[in-house]
């Protein structure tokens, strides 16, 4: 029956009911957390989840370079020109902070370089462009890694791998099972690398253990892929935590790089990050950009203007850039700082376990070894949130919690026997 | 005691052959293999190499540089849109106009930000709010207000709860995720896309690995709609398929059904069973009404279709370069909503975690602000009448200067920011090579760059195109 009814159609009863098979996904385990702590009334609460720095009261922070960078692009004019512009500088600055500003292949162009959105869009970025390019190719990650790395390679339907990387009973790197894998694996392997503070272990390769694993690398004509989310976040001096990405382009690898401005410039939100691919000489790298910006044109046709502007005014201007670097020491610091309180504390209650990782494990995180039934007591009973691995953001440690962290732990932990 | 490794060259890669220690405390030394003493030896790498001595305390290494992965990566084919504004960049010819993409700009051919815009963001600069990260669905008082600006905040969808609304990568990363949730939850189903459309649909639609076919949609006898040829393509297309519509103002053609005909639309969408899937890209900068613009989808939620519609705030917020747009879902319940939203969730985390924050909060603002909502509305009827205003004086330039009686009213006719002008490729060459006007091959022009000022040279330029090219 169909009539017209103030010009339009009424509601028919016979709606399709197309989405009945949609059945509902299950919570993406890193910001689930988030949301349960939001819902929790809990005076105590504390937030180990995401990694988000905060200060010392427990607050985010905008990082006073950043709003003045931001003062002064507010309301301006040309902003259609000048994203294409702050989009250029954006790549320049991001491959001088990664690959050194007197780099050679900075200097020769021989990289090609794209905007992306942060991290994941850069990671997805390069999942759809080696799948696109190398399908029969797959990834090496390593175990444990960000759990998202899984999902980007999955979406962009390249079959993954792991490689052991964590050693639960040194609470420190495997390296001898990790050069075993690497030794095993197909020639022409892609493996995802952390360059600094590994997420979610905190544990880093020494210099000496990334030599090793570079030269093992061009052995097996394997690719390296690094994920740098942490620049100047791990020990505080942005060349240092570039070391390893460093020392693999000397060797003479064409590397994969992702960075990711969310950390290190507190700009979340903003998805700034930068991919770049080292290609043998420009013309190629011309090539491999245009690539890379046909797959995003399918995704987001261009990434957004605002953070990357923030980024190449802070990059560009020298005053800004100088206040960056010291506002990262500052992050740093605050930060270790409550690792060796969080250590102490622990000690000090008479804690029959030993603690050393705490201190041992670099960045913003700790990988606590924690058990799932540990950490469920320490949600439920003290409403403290932390992923299900044990993984805690010391980021969301203040030294007015970091007692009653200290406290929380030992009382879930107090009768194991060690673990 | 020192072991060493030597590999052999495999016969696939040309890479230096290497001695190392694996033990890394042994001092330099020579090796010894049977009766040859091994120093350096290599094999020099195809094509670019570079040779480098390393030692760290063991035996040094010389090392070629690995031959790329990617040496069979090809140049990709240049934008056919975002090409065109680069052609222009490159001319140096003065009476140059870029007809190319569809940003607008003032009589004076600048780039224009909105006062609402500037205002937002002067509010959310002294409001020193911080970057944390948004939820992966987005900023919740964006997903509220761009839903209740797209269907109404009084219509039953939203106060029923059924609609699932996820901030987006302005228009194409919305197009994006629904491709995506298409591909996942209905594999096998094609999108109907009207032919032409905006060349970008079948990127996305491609790379997101869903089919897609075409429907009958510009006619280039009338310059206008093929309304019989579209509806017969859409009952042609097996059931269950997704017809992807433009809201308004369509891109390229900037021919819109009538409300008649989307209600003739709607009816055989229903008996064939399809979903609708409306692009949005130009709400109130069609007609410069909001709810004008919106009349088309808000018919097709009022018939209890469930459908998707994709937002762009890039024209009507001259927010290009921020990327913000929205995902809506209308479904039959709001269960059914919550669930799509979470499988939504679900595609953009492994896409870019979250989506970003700046463009959504002006949004929020300035629509969520009585004030800024009716200055806004106030400036998007300045852009559309200059449209309007441009469109009639080339209409009346075209008239005025074409002797041989042809029928320009199309293009007073068409609506939004672009007009096709019915030139064929030839003829938009020629538009580009003699006159140094930008356009698309399809004969697509953007009158958004059109100013007042240059319409008498566009008329000259389309009339010689038009009747001394074939």
């Amino acid at each position: 029956m169909m009539w017209r009814y103030l010009g339009r159609r009424p509601m028919s009863t016979l709606a399709t009911d197309w989405w009945h098979n949609v059945g509902i996904a299950p919570k993406d385990p890193i910001l689930s957390i988030t949301e349960a702590f939001f819902a929790d009334s809990s005076p105590n609460k504390i937030n180990l989840g995401v990694g988000a720095y905060r200060d010392d009261e427990g607050k985010p922070v905008v990082l006073q370079c950043v709003r003045d960078a931001e003062a002064k692009i507010t309301g301006c004019e040309f902003l259609e020109s000048l994203s294409r512009q702050g989009n250029v500088k954006l790549v320049e600055e991001s491959a001088k902070l990664a690959y050194g500003e007197n780099s050679d292949v900075v200097k020769e162009g021989r990289f090609a370089g794209v905007q992306a959105l942060s991290g994941t869009g850069a990671c997805r970025l390069f999942a759809e462009f080696q799948r696109r390019f190398r399908p029969e190719s797959q990834i090496y990650l390593p175990s444990p890694t960000w759990s998202n790395h899984h999902n980007i390679w999955r979406d962009a339907r390249v079959p993954s791998r792991t490689y052991h990387y964590y050693d639960p009973e040194s609470k420190g790197l495997h390296f001898g099972a990790l050069m075993d894998d690497v030794k095993n694996a197909p020639d022409h392997s892609f493996f995802l690398l952390h360059p600094c503070a590994h997420n979610p272990t905190g544990v880093d390769p020494t210099e000496e253990q990334w030599r090793e694993i570079s030269h093992q690398f061009k052995v097996k004509n394997h690719f390296p892929f690094f994920d740098m989310a942490y620049q100047g976040f791990a020990s505080g001096n942005l060349s240092k935590d570039a070391q390893a990405i460093r020392i693999f382009v000397e060797d003479g690898h064409l590397i994969g790089c992702v960075q990711s401005f969310s950390k290190n410039m507190g700009l979340y939100g903003q998805r700034v990050g930068c991919l770049s691919v080292l290609c043998m000489n420009a013309k190629q790298a011309i090539a491999v950009k245009s690539q890379l910006q046909h797959i995003a044109r399918a995704m987001y046709s261009n990434p957004p203007v605002h953070g990357a502007l923030l980024v190449s005014t802070i990059l560009c201007d020298p005053h800004l850039r100088n206040l960056w670097v010291e506002e990262l020491k500052v992050m740093v610091n605050r930060t270790t700082k409550m690792r060796v309180t969080l250590q102490k504390n622990l000690e000090e209650l008479g804690s029959p376990l030993n603690w050393d990782h705490i201190t041992n494990q670099i960045g913003m995180f700790c990988y606590s070894g924690l058990t799932p039934e540990q950490v469920d007591q320490l949600r439920n009973k003290f409403h403290i949130y932390m992923t299900h691995d044990g993984r805690i953001s010391m980021a969301g440690i203040t030294t007015g919690n970091v007692a009653y962290l200290a406290n929380a732990i030992h009382e879930v932990t107090k009768s194991a026997e060690g673990y | 005691m020192a072991s060493s490794t030597i590999l052999s060259l495999g016969s696939a890669s040309p890479l230096a052959l290497l001695a190392v220690s694996e033990n890394s405390k042994v001092p330099p030394q020579k090796v010894k293999f049977g009766s040859s003493g091994l120093t350096n030896s290599f094999l020099k790498a195809k094509g670019n190499s570079s040779l480098k001595s390393q030692s760290f305390g063991r035996i040094s290494m010389t090392v070629a540089v690995n031959v790329s992965r990617f040496e069979g990566v090809t140049m990709a084919p240049p934008d056919p849109i975002l090409g065109v504004s680069e052609a222009f960049r490159a001319d140096t010819n003065d009476a140059k106009l870029n007809l190319g993409v569809g940003a607008y700009r003032t009589e004076e051919l600048q780039p224009y930000v909105l006062n609402v815009v500037k205002k937002a963001e002067n509010l959310m600069l002294e409001r020193g709010e911080n970057k944390e990260y948004l939820p992966i669905e987005g900023l919740a008082a964006f997903n509220k207000v761009t839903a209740e600006l797209l269907f109404g905040a009084d219509n039953p969808v939203i106060r029923e709860g059924r609609v699932a609304t996820v901030q987006g990568l302005s228009g194409t990363g919305s197009l994006r995720l629904a491709a995506a949730l298409i591909e996942r939850y209905f594999p096998g189903s094609k999108v109907l896309i009207s032919s032409p459309t905006w060349g970008n649909h079948k990127n996305i639609f491609n790379d997101a690995k869903v089919p897609w076919s075409e429907y009958r949609y510009y006619d280039p006898k009338t310059v206008g709609l093929d309304f019989d040829g579209m509806i017969s393509d859409i009952k042609a297309a097996p059931a269950g398929s997704f017809v992807l519509l433009h809201g308004c103002a369509h891109n390229p053609t900037g021919i819109d059904p009538t409300p008649e005909q989307w209600e003739k639309i709607a009816d055989v969408i229903q008996e064939k069973n399809h979903i609708p899937f409306f692009d949005v890209a130009y709400q109130g900068f069609a007609s410069g009404s909001l709810d004008a613009d919106a009349s088309s989808v808000r018919l097709f939620a009022a018939c209890g279709l469930e459908l998707l519609v994709a937002q762009s705030y890039s024209k009507n917020l001259g927010l290009y370069a921020e990327r913000i747009g929205a995902i809506n879902v209308v479904c039959s319940s709001s269960d059914a909503a919550a669930r799509v939203k979470s499988q939504l969730k679900r595609l953009a985390r492994p896409m870019y975690s979250n989506p970003p924050v700046h463009g959504a909060r002006i949004v929020a603002n300035v629509v969520g602000d009585p004030a800024l909502f009716n200055e806004w509305r106030e400036e998007m009827e300045l852009m559309a009448g200059r449209i309007k205003n441009v469109r009639q004086k080339l209409f009346d330039s075209l008239s005025a200067k074409d002797k041989s009686g042809k029928d320009w009213s199309f293009i007073l006719k068409q609506i939004g920011m672009f007009s096709f002008t019915g030139l064929n490729k030839a003829q938009s060459e020629n538009m580009t090579n003699k006159w140094h006007v930008y356009m698309t091959k399809d004969g697509r022009i953007s009158l958004a760059g059109l100013s007042l000022a240059k319409c008498e040279y566009l008329a000259d330029a389309i009339i010689d195109s038009y009747h001394n090219v074939s």
